[in-house]
């Protein structure tokens, strides 16, 4: 016997696109016919893998085609993708809200899904209430309930309205109140939908920490959807990549990220990136990376000093025009944002000319990893002609510039030297 | 290629044999899997249902409960002063107000039952689009809130009925009054089952909730609420017979009031319908509620 928990055999999943409505009636009667006729469904031929960009001939489209995986009891397997990738049509199928086209779901114990937090709350009724149908509502008993009520309360922080209406909490209580609930459930199974992007700073802590407890104190199969990898690689114990509808990777955490991440994001570039006009008032031509040498690189060794220069086009006359630069961790962590105005610098630009700015980064230490940088223009404070997300992308290398010792990414982002006295 | 790589994990798949799972999901089900032991685990979830339709009913009011009465209340004036004193249609010698009072008490349970629960998939897709538990909690849990309403307006029913008892005003209950829990079953059952037909075929064509109110509405004059069935011959007779709610009607003033047509046929007729819808009702509802999260 082995410690699968969940079992997904050839899962599919087939949507049909556009309006519910003409023709809706004819294809209904066509299946019907060939039901009747002991024939296989005609529609389940056609249909084509689920690209959103590129435009379709079929009205039917396939969200999950053929996905097969395992989850051992006790894992925690972060589901990753982007945008329509079917990670919540999986979700949807595990969690018995949608039944599949093809394929099996087997599993071994009960599952509780967590896709919203609050599902059926009523505002009217008090957050006791609302405790007792939201747990029943995801599979608990009454006398369940009862016990753990106490401790409900007190993980949603929430004891002082405990009696008044839901209707009247902020919405950051109702989320408290309701992942509270949740919380407390004892499924063998538990499928997280990426609910921990609501609450405070301070909440989310909670929750994470109380996912991790519920996977390795009680020996829980958890299931979590997220876009926040550093919430995926924090929690889960192995990573499942989805694309276009397809398994395309499942293993280890961090290796499913990083290829989700790559797969994400543009390639390394060589230190130079050129931009549209696309109608802006001012707007980034282009961008330079440069070393210590004064080189055109996307890579940068640990501790190098590097610049990076911009040039910027107006097509109307800009007096004070302040160039911002951001750099991002490939985990999406803004590690610092600056604006020439900060030190007191803008620039004048007159109508259809060009001006060049460089910025000198030479006491700022980052990590070994893959950053990215993030440009915009304003004027004043008030004004932003132009924001440009991941404008290059380049790399700190693990070798080491000036004779120090890189550490790795789990000491943080950037490296400082404190002066240290006695 | 992506299909490729979807097939070498699948060898990690079927490395084990059979084993013991308890839950397996398959694109189709049997019919008549109602899966009855998932809905006696969620009696719980049907309970507090109940209690939150009843609680939110008269939430911020201020005559409250008495809310329950109001309706009834206000319907049976206007029905005495309309089709009894205006229209002076017959109620075979009962006083107006019980008359009416029971036809309208009994037919806005079963017009409730059919109303509330042939919206369930569209009023409740936000939840239902979340979280799994047996859909048929939801219908269920309609009757049942219904049922405590009907028994509070039922109150006020048996008080007008004992004080014209008192007055003596020639009502003479009978023992087929002991009918009534079977009737209430009926009425239960016929809201029900009709309902989970409609709400199912909703799902996917709107149309019908249009259709419904209307004809809800119609149905009840077409069926004994405001007019003694006795007063009828011949093929208006047979087409008022039709409505399975007339024989629970008539069949329910003569147990209580001693006045009415009571046949075993006609109320055979009635359960005969409601097995049916019942039947019906249960079947496509659970084809639909597995999947109508696509269509709705």
């Amino acid at each position: 016997m082995s410690d699968s928990s969940i079992k997904v055999e050839n899962l599919s999943k087939q949507y049909r696109l556009g309006l519910v409505g003409t023709g809706t009636l004819t294809h209904d009667l066509n299946r019907w016919w060939h039901q009747v006729r002991g024939k296989e469904d005609p529609y389940l031929k056609i249909g084509e893998t689920n690209d959103r960009a590129t435009k379709g001939k079929s009205d039917y489209v396939w969200a999950l085609k053929d996905i097969n995986f395992e989850v051992k009891q006790g894992e925690v397997l972060g589901i990753i993708g982007k945008n329509g990738a079917g990670k919540s049509t999986l979700l949807k199928l595990l969690s018995r809200v949608t039944t599949p086209t093809t394929g099996e779901i087997k599993a071994k114990g009960r599952i509780a899904s967590l896709l919203e937090v609050g599902t059926g709350f009523h505002p009217e009724l008090t957050g006791r209430d609302n405790i007792y149908l939201n747990g029943a509502i995801l599979g608990m008993t009454k006398a369940e309930i009862k016990s753990k009520f106490d401790e409900i309360v007190e993980f949603s922080g929430a004891a002082r309205y405990i009696d008044t209406p839901v209707k009247r909490y902020s919405s950051g209580m109702r989320v408290r109140l309701a992942f509270a609930v949740a919380a407390y459930l004892e499924p063998e199974i538990l499928i997280v939908d990426e609910v921990l992007a609501v609450g405070d700073a301070e909440f989310q802590k909670k929750a994470i920490g109380k996912m991790k407890e519920v996977s390795k104190g009680e020996g829980r199969t958890v299931l979590f959807v997220s876009h926040n990898m550093a919430a995926v690689q924090n929690l889960c114990t192995h990573g499942l990549l989805l694309m276009n509808g397809t398994v395309l990777n499942i293993g280890n955490t961090n290796e499913i990220v990083k290829q989700y991440l790559s797969i994400n994001q543009k390639q390394l570039s060589t230190g130079y990136e050129e931009f549209e006009d696309e109608g802006k008032e001012a707007w980034v031509h282009s961008i330079t990376l440069k070393n210590s040498q004064k080189e055109t690189t996307s890579k940068l060794k640990f501790g190098e000093k590097f610049s990076v220069k911009l040039k910027v086009e107006c097509n109307i006359d800009v007096s004070n025009l302040e160039p911002l630069i951001a750099i991002d961790t490939s985990n999406e962590i803004r590690v610092f944002t600056s604006s020439s105005g900060e030190q007191g610098m803008s620039y004048s630009v007159k109508k259809d000319s060009s001006v060049e700015v460089e910025a000198f980064f030479d006491n700022l230490v980052l990590v070994p990893g893959e950053y990215s940088l993030v440009l915009a223009l304003r004027s004043g404070k008030t004004q932003q002609f132009d924001v440009i997300f991941n404008a290059l992308k380049f790399e700190i290398t693990e070798e080491a510039y000036i004779g120090v010792v890189p550490h790795n990414g789990s000491w943080g982002v950037i490296r400082v030297n404190p002066v240290w006295k006695f | 290629m992506q299909n490729s790589s979807a097939e070498i994990k699948s060898s990690r798949g079927f490395t084990h044999g059979e084993e013991d799972w308890t839950m397996v999901i398959k694109p189709q089900s049997s019919l008549f899997d109602l899966e009855l032991k998932e809905v006696w685990r969620y009696r719980d979830l049907l309970l507090l249902f109940v209690r939150r339709d009843f609680v939110t009913f008269y939430k911020q009011t201020v005559l409250g409960p008495i809310w329950f009465f109001l309706q009834p209340v206000l319907t049976t004036i206007i029905f005495t002063f309309v089709f009894g004193n205006v229209a002076k249609l017959s109620t075979d010698g009962i006083p107006h107000v019980v008359f009416y009072l029971s036809g309208i008490v009994l037919w806005s349970y079963f017009a409730e039952c059919i109303n509330k629960t042939s919206t369930i998939f569209i009023a409740n897709a936000n939840i239902f689009g979340k979280v799994y538990f047996p859909r048929i909690i939801m219908p269920l849990s309609i009757v049942v809130s219904n049922m405590m309403k009907f028994g509070v307006q039922f109150l006020l029913f048996l008080a007008a009925w004992i004080y014209f008892i008192t007055k003596g005003a020639g009502i003479e209950p009978n023992l087929y009054a002991l009918l009534f829990p079977f009737l209430l079953f009926l009425m239960a059952g016929l809201g029900l089952g009709l309902g989970m037909i409609i709400s199912s075929a909703t799902t996917k064509y709107r149309d019908l909730t249009f259709l419904l109110t209307f004809g809800v509405q119609l149905a009840m004059y077409a069926s004994p609420v405001i007019y003694p069935l006795s007063t009828l011959e011949g093929n208006i007779r047979l087409l008022i017979l039709l409505n399975p709610m007339s024989a629970i009607i008539e069949t329910f003033r003569y147990g209580f009031l001693g006045e009415g047509t009571f046949e075993w046929v006609y109320l055979g007729y009635s359960t005969l319908f409601c097995i049916i819808a019942m039947y019906m009702g249960t079947l496509i509802f659970n084809k639909v509620q597995r999947s109508f999260m696509d269509t709705v």
